[in-house]
């Protein structure tokens, strides 16, 4: 949603680069030869797995975008469970908290499985770049598309690089 | 006072005998990144955030708690320190809990503007995600052990401006806490005397006032400052 | 208690000494196999058959070949003392039938083997013939009497000139010189000043200190008043594990006797010199081994460290000037007080003087106290007197210092055993714990199973110990697991050299020790466990096909 924040200036983006895939766009298979990647989100079940190496393989430059994907962050919180907390999480999600129907979904590809531990975009793949903030603030997004599309190895610094 | 002088980062300064290289450094205006450091209360050595290079000397030197002498050359940016202090950082998020986006401290939280500074922009080392409580019994305080760092200030501050001693370190190693009293409950302490100079000492998040938000989490350092100076040195000057 | 009164404690002590005397291990290794069932049922043997008057049981110190336990020496006048192994308390019988007879048992070991030819007792001088709970017996061995050559015949700076000329270092593990050390604590113009002894030996598979201490603890004693008188101190303090409790037993009856015969407390020897010691019992951290962790828990604070300088020879305890030393070290001081400096420096090679005491343990067929000259190759030590791996097996690797050691391979076991040999290996001399490995042995998992332990016995209070031996710990628990890749590696590498050159003691910069060392001569094991890195070339179109990943 910040990347909508930023407001005019996506404007000035739209007529340099080609939107090739989204959540929010029709295309359900991911291209091949893209460019540019942001990745949002950490890895939290198999589907995310297998996302990030498929994007992994297919992009040039991927970005770990927000917190969530350079850190776990709030998603991650439920790795303090330990062993078990998996388990754990769909237990409470669909059995505690569910009024109706309480029971966790076991047929296959209703929930995708989730990860033991919920893991940081580059514990899995190799992250080219790291796009801090919670989320990150539009003037970031900007400093830093404005240097990859001018084609620097992008640099941020100071407080571009705080978490949170 | 005589004054010594010596270098650093190959730029000439004098300071103060008996004064440290961290003091000496701040002086002559280079920064330093610290953590553990607080003004008020004596040094103990521990977070290595500034250690610096000393020549002739055969290991890094923490700035802190080193006394400068006469014609010490002295770098406190070189490759190999600027890699170890973020590689400090590193180990410090990935030990606990420390979450920015949900903290109390978050934009004013030392260890995050660090963090920022040293060019922290991800955590090479695998989180270790510990379950840790938190301590809320207190009817005015909270203490998050999940974003303590173990740096001892509110420690040092308790026993050496307070004189209540009501915290203090138990455990070893990573399983190392800050507890109160004999490791009872924040409310069932009998020594604590709810000045709450601990919660202004605290880096980050771990001590908090109860009800504040983060915009108000603000922590006023310089108040502690006031009382050392006021005791030790008769001066009664409040610096905002 | 005057000189004359000494020597009358020890002329009794020759002239009731009786023909034979049994010597019965009652040092800990030998009583975990029952050594004191051995020893009372000996005592009440030689009561039954009525030989009191000609053979002594005497319980003794270590006589180590600790594998063979429990081990009795029979000593008979004219006849070449004769050891038995694994004596079982239903061989006292046989043992006076041996006495009488003269017929050899089949437990009768041959002591002509390297183990034993080999050693150089110089601090185990004592230890296994002396009975370590009667000072009588000590004294016997002229003990006490370099403590009143110390006070009559010498001044303080004479005795500090002595061991400077020894040449002695440290055997704590760092090797630092001991008669500097004592020389400047001796120049503090302080007038109060601490001695403590070190004898929180915590290395895993060490147990010098304890043999010491258990075996010969005036020795100690004598040594650390020694070192008072030089550096003029009056107040000693032992400090030793808890772990330990026959050596505390042992020492605290020691100080009690001396302190009846007046050879603690004040005027000791018709000298002006007064001297105390108390023990005091660690907890059961390994950082406390640590001097200013040490000199903090002896005050009663918790066990951390704290930056040095300024060392404990200039403000140590309580502020005061403060003279450490290790146990092996305070037991070095009486021969060298006895023998002179330069029969002290002429032992050993040009910069590591004297004897070393070893524990060897590990795969080896001869597991026990050993103590050699320096210089001495760690071949001679594994392989003749250690009798190389049992069952045939090849030795690998022999790890010295401990946690903070390395681990020195087989095709370098002709280093001479000193501090600077050592040091250039990558590893240490430390304490004196010799850990053998053999082919069977998987280097990484022992790199790991010390970082364990300084992961366990980090104190916490510096930020790259406390947290980075858990993640170096974690680093090699995945290799060891098959699912580390070249990146995890290179981070391990990354992570050592940051921990080894920023922690605030010697537990965390000595931490990487063992891994550096295995990584060094072994890095082939370490490699044969990565995982190839899919994404490690070219990340964008790496070859894992589409879909392929499950």
């Amino acid at each position: 949603m910040s990347f909508l924040d930023l407001d005019e200036f996506l404007l000035e983006l739209a007529p340099q680069v080609c939107m090739v895939f989204s959540p929010i766009m029709d295309v359900k298979k991911y291209p091949a030869n893209v460019d540019l990647c942001l990745v949002e989100g950490a890895i939290c079940n198999e589907d995310h797995l297998e996302m990030a190496k498929t994007i992994r393989c297919h992009t040039k430059f991927v970005v770990a975008f927000g917190d969530c994907a350079i850190t776990g962050n709030v998603s991650a919180i439920r790795n303090q469970l330990g062993l078990g907390g998996r388990e754990n999480v769909l237990q409470r999600a669909y059995v505690e908290a569910a009024q109706l129907n309480q029971c966790v979904p076991s047929m296959r590809g209703i929930v995708p499985p989730l990860l033991e531990r919920v893991l940081p975009l580059h514990e899995v793949i190799p992250v080219d770049f790291f796009l801090t903030g919670c989320p990150p603030h539009p003037n970031k997004i900007r400093s830093f598309l404005c240097q990859w599309l001018a084609g620097d190895n992008p640099r941020l610094e100071g407080l571009d690089l705080k978490m949170g | 006072m005589a004054a010594k002088t010596l270098t650093i980062n190959g730029r000439q300064i004098s300071a103060a005998e008996g004064s440290t290289i961290l003091q000496a450094a701040l002086d002559a205006g280079v920064s330093l990144p610290t953590l553990c450091h607080l003004e008020g209360v004596y040094d103990v050595g521990a977070c290595r955030l500034c250690l610096v290079e000393v020549k002739g000397a055969s290991k890094l030197v923490p700035a802190c708690t080193t006394t400068i002498s006469e014609g010490m050359e002295i770098q406190t940016a070189t490759e190999r320190l600027v890699k170890y202090r973020r590689i400090t950082l590193e180990l410090l998020f990935a030990e606990r809990n420390h979450v920015c986006s949900v903290c109390v401290a978050n934009g004013h939280c030392e260890l995050q503007s660090l963090a920022f500074s040293q060019g922290m922009d991800h955590v090479r080392f695998e989180y270790i995600f510990p379950k840790w409580d938190v301590d809320n019994t207190h009817s005015l305080f909270g203490m998050d052990h999940n974003r303590c760092i173990l740096c001892t200030r509110c420690v040092r501050v308790c026993w050496h401006i307070e004189g209540a001693g009501t915290r203090n370190v138990a455990g070893r190693g990573g399983q190392s806490k800050i507890i109160t009293d004999l490791n009872t409950s924040w409310s069932e302490s009998e020594s604590c005397t709810s000045c709450g100079k601990c919660i202004q000492s605290c880096p980050t998040g771990a001590l908090f006032f109860k009800g504040a938000t983060v915009g108000e989490m603000v922590r006023d350092r310089s108040k502690l400052e006031f009382i050392v100076n006021a005791r030790e040195k008769k001066l009664w000057v409040y610096q905002d | 208690m005057i000189l004359s009164e000494l020597h009358q404690i020890w002329e009794k002590a020759i002239q009731t000494r009786k023909k034979i005397v049994l010597r019965c291990c009652l040092a800990a290794g030998c009583l975990s196999s029952n050594g004191k069932g051995v020893f009372e049922s000996l005592q009440n043997a030689v009561r039954q058959s009525g030989l009191e008057k000609e053979v002594e049981v005497r319980g003794v110190g270590c006589m180590r070949l600790c594998c063979e336990g429990p081990l009795v020496s029979v000593d008979q006048e004219g006849v070449e003392d004769c050891l038995h192994v694994r004596v079982a308390p239903e061989d006292a019988n046989l043992i006076i039938g041996f006495i009488r007879s003269g017929k050899p048992l089949a437990k009768r070991f041959d002591t002509g083997i390297p183990f034993f030819q080999m050693q150089m007792p110089v601090v185990l001088s004592n230890c296994g013939i002396i009975d370590p709970e009667r000072i009588e017996s000590y004294i016997a061995a002229e003990g006490y009497y370099a403590l009143h050559e110390a006070l009559h015949e010498m001044t303080p700076g004479e005795v500090v000139s002595m061991m400077v000329r020894s040449g002695l270092r440290g055997r704590g593990g760092a090797g630092f010189s001991t008669g500097l050390k004592w020389d400047t604590v001796a120049k503090s113009p302080s007038t109060i000043k601490f001695v403590i002894c070190n004898a929180d030996e915590g290395d895993p598979g060490a147990f010098m200190d304890r043999s010491v201490l258990e075996s010969d603890p005036h020795r100690v004693l004598e040594g650390m008043s020694i070192a008072a008188y030089a550096v003029g101190a009056s107040q000693g303090f032992i400090y030793v594990r808890a772990e330990y409790p026959l050596a505390i037993a042992r020492l605290q009856l020691a100080i009690k006797q001396s302190k009846q015969m007046g050879l603690l407390g004040s005027g000791i020897f018709d000298s002006q010199f007064c001297f105390n010691i108390e023990i005091r019992i660690g907890a059961g951290a390994f950082v406390c081994g640590e001097e200013t962790a040490l000199m903090a828990s002896v005050e009663g604070k918790r066990g951390t460290p704290r930056p040095r300088p300024p060392f404990p020879a200039e403000s140590g305890l309580w502020g005061h000037p403060t003279l450490i030393n290790n146990v092996e070290t305070f037991a070095n001081v009486v021969p060298i007080c006895r023998r002179g400096a330069d029969w002290f420096a002429s032992i050993g090679t040009l910069k590591s003087k004297g004897t070393k005491v070893f524990a060897l343990a590990g795969k080896i067929k001869n597991t026990g106290l050993i103590e050699v000259p320096m210089g001495m190759t760690l071949r001679a030590i594994v392989e003749d007197m250690g009798g190389g791996a049992p069952n045939g097996g090849r030795i690998k690797a022999v790890q010295t210092g401990g946690p903070s050691g390395g681990c020195i391979p087989v095709d370098h076991l002709d280093t001479p055993v000193d501090y600077d040999s050592l040091f250039q290996l990558g590893s240490i001399m430390g304490s004196g714990g010799m850990i053998v490995m053999d082919e069977a042995t998987n280097m990484v998992e022992i790199a790991r199973y010390f970082m364990e332990f300084c992961m366990d016995e980090s104190c916490g209070k510096c930020i790259p110990c406390r947290a980075g031996t858990v993640q170096m710990h974690r680093l090699l628990d995945r290799i060891v697991r098959g699912q580390a890749t070249a990146a995890h590696l290179a981070r391990l590498e990354e992570l050592c050299e940051m921990v080894k050159n920023t922690s605030l003691c010697g537990l965390g910069q000595t931490a990487p020790n063992p891994t550096l060392s295995t990584l060094r001569f072994f890095r082939k094991e370490y490699e044969s466990l990565l995982q190839a890195d899919p994404f490690a070339r070219n990340p964008a179109g790496c070859n894992i096909a589409e879909h392929a990943v499950s």
